[in-house]
């Protein structure tokens, strides 16, 4: 087992690296910099940049030195000091920008994963039970509907009909007393008050396709034999449903983590930015589109990075949960 | 050969025998039937999936005939009808005659707010006329003409609303329906090639070449796609040409699309590799180009139609969500993403709720071409059950 853990994690580095590659080049593709940018702005706000003086932009950001030392630096930064670089356009080292962002949206899309289990394996089971009743089928159409409705166009209509109905901003995720309060108790449930609906609307599709993954795998296994053979015996419904076939049932969820979790962190980052949430999404975007690339790139990395050892977390809880599954099987 | 035979020899009875073949049953029916019908027939069963293609045929016409189907050009300005609401469109006339027609509007300055008001002027009426001439457009492109399908003399017609440039929303809505239905055609044209070649080449030579791509495919379906997405189009220059963008974003999006498909390809032909038909033609020694070609895609097209089918959706979504953040199509192209962005502010939408129209579309596209999906995945395995 922890043999396994370990190959896993060696298989992770060269991932990382070359995560760490697409994400820095990629944010040297645009022509131009954030020096070019800058000037620009300048210009439009009526101030003349003279040539010396980009220069001297240029030298004091670093970017006159090659695109390979530049990367250097910043990949051995990260790795040896921690440190992620600086925002040019914040004028903020990255990590004081990302240290309370990264970890709020990784919360957003963890909770919003278990928040659709906890919602979509109850109605699976009972689905499942009680198939072709009226619930059943109400499930399977909403689910159906749920699947197919994009989130982020649901967070603009959700948004508009909270704020028009109700006078209730979903906006932002701290009411404005609260935004640059310490944290509190009436802080911590504040946040609550905002947190739920981009829980439901990035798990949305999550959920729907949750419900219809238990339902068909519990129909399957409240088929099998041993499930007549304990009814047979006598056992209560209750407990014959619980004991195994359940069980049976979510386990294929822990291995799908590795591709529901990349959807999911695209889902967060979409609702952040259209319910402004104090996350990376709407920082990204202003990062890329102000080319940004010590900020935009960090965040790229540290997205897909999360992501990935989410995914290896996910693989691990299948191999503790699932006995039947032999590591050789799995890490070949 | 024996197939064609028994066919020869049914319609031989049939002919001897008319009343035999007025008879002839369902089930002899199904017997003779060809994969392809019995796959239609089993996708016409599916109700939802053949409104759900139906509607979206229409919505694919309607994009097509945009100009002609719009009454006013996607850019035209209309003075004095700032966010402005949708026209009410009345049916029967005030002395009980039936013809649709509509009210002049007139609005006046609400002193608190600052916000423009409007208000059916009932002393005015304007006839809805079909066939009417109006602005000079080129009908597909081939010859210019002024004929659009429905419009108002007199006064405007905004079936939508107005945004806050004055431009009309229902006009703008079919002119986005072009750049949004098409991108979704086209991007997944563009990762269903990649993905069939690479999936067929992973799946069918197998090896280090088969590896090699699997971990390419592992790599990239790893990333989340849309902050990959974001920097890439944030890479591409905003003053492009609106067609140079258009093909930007449809490959930047198929850059994580293909992986979906290749996927599908190759866990098929591994499957498929191994049937006895296969081997068989191994050993008569036919090449790779007729083994793939005539004996592996045929075994597996209803499952391509099918990924295609919800791949098409996702793609469209995604060209929504980009643009929707202003990375994606550049005005003054209009797609439904674009048309999205007034939409963002709260504030906006709660006076102008009719801004987010745009946001049905995208959902009904969506949703509709689930049910294709969902009808086609269940019609696409004829011999199951």
């Amino acid at each position: 087992m922890l043999l396994y853990i370990i190959r896993r994690l060696l298989m992770l580095i060269p991932i990382l690296i070359l995560m760490s590659m697409v994400a820095f080049f990629l944010i040297e593709l645009p022509p131009g910099d954030y020096v070019s940018f800058r000037i620009q702005q300048l210009k439009m706000s009526g101030v003349e940049v003279s040539e010396d003086e980009a220069q001297r932009l240029m030298i004091q950001f670093g970017l006159d030195k090659p695109l390979p030392l530049r990367y250097w630096q910043w990949v051995s930064g990260i790795v040896l000091r921690g440190n992620w670089g600086w925002s040019l356009q914040w004028n903020k080292s990255v990590n004081e920008i990302l240290s309370e962002r990264i970890p709020m949206t990784m919360v957003i899309s963890f909770s919003a994963l278990i928040f659709s289990w906890m919602i979509a394996v109850p109605i699976g089971i009972y689905s499942a039970t009680h198939k072709y009743s009226i619930g059943d089928y109400l499930f399977t159409f909403l689910g159906f509907i749920g699947v197919a409705t994009p989130g982020f166009l649901l967070a603009l209509i959700m948004a508009w009909l909270l704020f028009t109905q109700l006078g209730f901003s979903a906006l932002g995720l701290f009411s404005k007393e609260y935004l640059d309060a310490p944290w509190s108790w009436a802080k911590f449930v504040d946040l609550l008050k905002h947190l739920w609906l981009p829980l439901i609307l990035v798990g949305l599709s999550n959920t729907a396709g949750t419900i219809r993954v238990v339902r068909n795998n519990l129909l399957d296994e409240l088929n099998k034999q041993y499930v007549i053979t304990a009814r047979a015996k006598g056992l209560s419904e209750w407990k014959l449903l619980f004991k195994y076939p359940v069980r049976m049932a979510i386990n294929p969820l822990l291995s799908t983590v590795s591709w529901v979790l990349p959807g999911l962190v695209s889902s967060t980052v979409l609702i952040d930015i259209v319910l402004s949430l104090q996350t990376v999404g709407p920082v990204l975007l202003r990062a890329t589109l102000a080319q940004d690339m010590y900020l935009a790139g960090s965040i790229v990395l540290i997205l897909s990075a999360l992501t990935v050892i989410g995914a290896l977390i996910g693989d691990i809880l299948l191999v503790l949960v699932d006995p039947r599954i032999r590591f050789g099987r799995l890490a070949k | 050969m024996s197939a064609q035979e028994s066919v020869a020899v049914s319609s031989e009875t049939a002919q001897q025998t008319p009343i035999a073949q007025k008879k002839r049953s369902a089930e002899e029916r199904y017997y003779y039937a060809s994969q392809r019908e019995l796959i239609w027939w089993r996708f016409t069963r599916h109700k939802a999936a053949v409104f759900g293609a139906v509607v979206l045929i229409v919505l694919y016409l309607c994009a097509l005939f945009a100009d002609f189907l719009s009454p006013y050009s996607m850019d035209t300005r209309f003075e004095g009808y700032q966010a402005a609401p949708p026209t009410p469109i009345h049916w029967i006339r005030p002395d009980g005659g039936f013809q649709p027609y509509i009210y002049g509007l007139q609005r006046k300055l609400d002193q608190k707010t600052f916000k423009w008001i409007y208000t059916e002027d009932t002393s005015k009426l304007y006839p809805l006329r079909f066939f009417v001439r109006g602005e000079e457009y080129k009908f597909l492109g081939l010859f210019k003409t002024n004929i659009h399908l429905f419009g108002v003399e007199g006064a405007p017609i905004f079936v939508f609303g107005t945004d806050r440039l004055s431009r009309d929303l229902f006009s703008r809505i079919w002119a986005g329906a072009r750049i949004s239905l098409s991108i979704g055609l086209v991007g997944v044209f563009i990762s269903f090639t990649l993905g069939v070649i690479l999936g067929g080449i992973s799946g069918y030579f197998g090896g280090v070449v088969d590896d090699a791509i699997q971990r390419v495919i592992d790599f990239l379906l790893a990333i989340p796609g849309l902050p990959l997405w974001m920097t890439l189009s944030a890479a591409l220059p905003r003053d492009w040409p609106t067609l140079k963008m258009y093909f930007a974003i449809t490959i930047i999006l198929s850059v994580l699309g293909w992986t979906g498909l290749a996927r599908v390809v190759r866990g098929k032909i591994l499957q498929l590799r191994e049937e006895d038909y296969t081997l068989a033609a191994i050993g008569a020694g036919a090449s790779d180009w007729r083994i793939i070609t005539r004996h592996l895609l045929p075994g597996f097209t209803s499952h391509l139609i099918v990924s295609i089918t919800f791949s098409i959706p996702a793609m469209i979504l995604n060209e929504t969500a980009l643009s929707f953040i202003g990375l994606g199509i550049q005005p003054p192209a209009v797609s439904w993403g674009t048309l999205l962005q007034d939409a963002q502010n709260l504030t906006a939408v709660a006076q102008q709720p009719w801004l987010l129209i745009p946001a049905l579309f995208v959902i009904a596209t969506v949703i509709l071409f689930n049910f294709v999906g969902d009808g086609l995945r269940d019609a696409a395995d004829p011999y199951q059950r």
